[in-house]
């Protein structure tokens, strides 16, 4: 207990026995998973496997019934609300894109800039040097320079994807949760958005779930695959894919 | 920072927007008062009474548009907070009476006396001081808007089930307000009214100045609603109206950007009903029926909800419909009317009168900056159709 209790408060994140139902469904079932400070980790597992709904619980969208979520080593998630985990430093980018389409680029990185988010503040809010060099940055990080004036909404399906991981960037938080990055991408725009993630992951610690497993490999991180909604496999990519219970869940029996 | 041509537009017709209030608010005055009666540029005094209630509507308008149209908040029971401000005036009106009323009790007002009460209620208090009635009419709409808010909207009660609750609290409050035990009048509301800070309600001097202070307050109140709007605050609203669960992660609280729009609409409602009192001289609870904010709803949809402008312009033209068509021997089928008016502009307007005003100008006026997105739209493989019609 002890020796968990240190190996806790060292973790980014923390998940022990945590249980999830939905009238009567198990969406989560005794979840255990640790991730360092610093580490980017993907997360693989067929549909249903509880991956969305692990991100949930993390971000405070999902309530868990038991078990432990610990962010930072100290903060216990389970007990906070969306707003409060965002402050704290948790981002997400959720499945399908969403990026507000009725707003220009810039405007979207604004909103998502970590600064004042009270009332008062945003009514008087006057932008800064400093900002706008943070947007200018981002902008050149997710390549949408060119497009900063532009709506949202005429961005094209790979354009949101990158617009709303600049969004997470301009959040700067401590942990990002990437949920299917490629979903829908080109191969040229899949390859790009590995290199966006690995230089993302030199300053933040990350979590990417994706089905797409020539991603995973070019992400070369440490892979975890669940099902139905618990740690199936865990290990390097090699490792896991040639994990036998792995290949009889994804084939099927 | 966003030098966006839907902006820049719309600061344009903002400036002619209050041009024109300020000039209808100058002039139809001084025209009423100055000129001789009949003579051709004169306007009567029944049409500045008539005119004063639009200007009214077009406050409660703008209200409606700034929680609809920019937060995605579609209340259908604004007219209860249009109802209490006009009560709170009502009620200072009242105590204005004094012994003139037909019973002639200096305290208590002419319902009261008919139902035996022998004392004023404690509510009916400080009502005799302008200020106070003033100071009520924001604070009253206000508070029940902020204490409904707080709950629906920390309970995170949205979209059609918070539109139900608001039908159902103005139902409520006109099941109240027509009790005669509930202390305002009962089901004839309040009325009779004598003066106002000493000056006949009646006279023409008095109707031409509420008249000029409808406008002013239309222009406060919109300038108000362009400096939320045009903050980073009106772009969270956006943000919550577009995507609100994506707004909460990014660390918005976003029930409390509710709150404060509520609140504010809430009081501006309050305003217009506190001027629209004196203007046609009573105030029942009739005022407080579903069917009159759902009227409302339809206005900020004709002129094109998320402009402002176009709240005010819509209540105006359907009001002055209303008043054309009800006035004559099509009148039983005004209802209809409306009804297929909401149906028409929803169907063929989405956007509104000026909204969809605002993409025609935007589109034949930016020809050298859609010819730049529509290229680098090319390299992303978007057909140029679908860019315009996203863009709009």
């Amino acid at each position: 207990m002890n020796v968990m209790d240190t190996r806790a408060t060292s973790a980014m994140l923390y998940l022990d026995g945590v249980h999830v139902s939905f009238d009567g469904f198990h969406a989560i079932n005794n979840l255990s998973l640790t991730l360092e400070p610093g580490e980017m980790r993907a997360i693989i597992g067929p549909n249903g496997a509880g991956k969305t709904t692990m991100m949930d619980i993390i971000t405070g969208k999902t309530k868990p019934d038991e078990g432990t979520v610990l962010f930072d080593g100290v903060t216990d998630l389970t007990r906070l609300d969306e707003t409060r985990i965002a402050e704290l430093g948790i981002g997400r980018k959720f499945q399908k894109p969403t990026v507000f389409e009725s707003q220009t680029v810039q405007d979207n990185l604004l909103l998502a800039l970590n600064v004042d988010h009270s009332v008062r503040g945003t009514l008087f809010w006057r932008g800064s040097r400093a900002e706008s060099e943070r947007i200018d940055k981002v902008l050149e990080t997710i390549r949408l320079t060119e497009a900063r004036n532009r709506l949202a909404g005429s961005l094209s399906h790979g354009q949101k994807q990158w617009l709303e991981i600049g969004m997470l960037l301009a959040q700067d938080p401590k942990l990002l949760l990437v949920d299917e990055p490629v979903a829908g991408m080109t191969d040229v725009e899949t390859h790009l958005t590995a290199e966006l993630l690995k230089e993302i992951n030199k300053t933040h610690t990350v979590m990417v779930v994706e089905h797409d497993m020539t991603f995973v490999r070019e992400l070369g991180v440490k892979v975890t695959c669940l099902h139905e909604g618990t740690v199936l496999a865990e290990g390097t990519i090699d490792q896991v894919s040639s994990n036998e219970r792995v290949i009889e869940v994804y084939l099927g029996r | 920072m966003t030098p966006h041509m839907l902006t820049r537009s719309l600061d344009r017709g903002a400036t002619i927007f209050l041009a024109v209030v300020a000039a209808c608010g100058i002039l139809i005055p001084l025209s009423n008062l100055l000129l001789p009666a009949g003579s051709f540029l004169q306007v009567p005094t029944y049409l500045v009474a008539l005119w004063g209630k639009y200007v009214c509507y077009a406050i409660l308008a703008l209200a409606i548009d700034l929680i609809w149209g920019y937060c995605g908040i579609l209340s259908l029971g604004h007219g209860a907070f249009f109802a209490l401000g006009g009560y709170a005036m009502g009620m200072y009106l009242m105590r204005q009476i004094g012994a003139r009323g037909v019973y002639g009790n200096p305290i208590l007002p002419d319902f009261m006396v008919f139902l035996n009460w022998q004392k004023l209620p404690w509510y009916w208090y400080g009502f005799d001081m302008f200020w106070f009635a003033a100071l009520m009419v924001l604070f009253v709409p206000g508070l029940l808007a902020f204490c409904f808010g707080w709950l629906a909207f920390r309970s995170r009660v949205t979209g059609v089930y918070l539109s139900i609750i608001t039908q159902a609290m103005t139902y409520a409050l006109l099941l109240a307000f027509f009790r005669n035990d509930f202390g305002f009048g009962g089901n004839n509301g309040l009325t009779d009214f004598k003066d106002i800070l000493g000056f006949n309600v009646q006279a023409e001097g008095t109707r031409a100045a509420l008249f000029a202070l409808s406008c002013l307050a239309l222009i406060v109140g919109f300038l108000i609603c362009r400096f939320i709007v045009s903050s980073k605050l009106g772009k969270v609203l956006i943000a919550v109206r577009d995507a609100e669960s994506r707004t909460r992660f990014l660390g918005y609280r976003v029930e409390s950007y509710k709150l404060f729009v509520f609140t504010v609409s809430a009081c501006m409602a309050g305003v217009a009903g506190a001027l629209y009192v004196p203007q046609v001289g009573i105030i029942n609870p009739s005022e407080f029926a579903p069917g009159n904010s759902i009227e409302a709803v339809i206005w900020v949809a004709v002129g094109g909800r998320g402009t402002l402008v176009g709240a005010a312009l819509g209540a105006v033209v359907v009001n002055y419909a209303k008043t054309f068509f009800t006035s004559g021997v099509l009148a039983p089928y005004w209802l209809f009317m409306l009804g297929a008016l909401f149906i028409l502009v929803t169907l063929l307007l989405p956007k509104g009168i000026v909204g969809t005003f605002n993409s025609w100008w935007e589109t034949s006026n930016e020809k050298r900056p859609a010819e730049t997105t529509a290229s680098a739209a090319a390299e992303d493989g978007i057909t140029e159709p679908k860019l315009a019609e996203k863009r709009s």
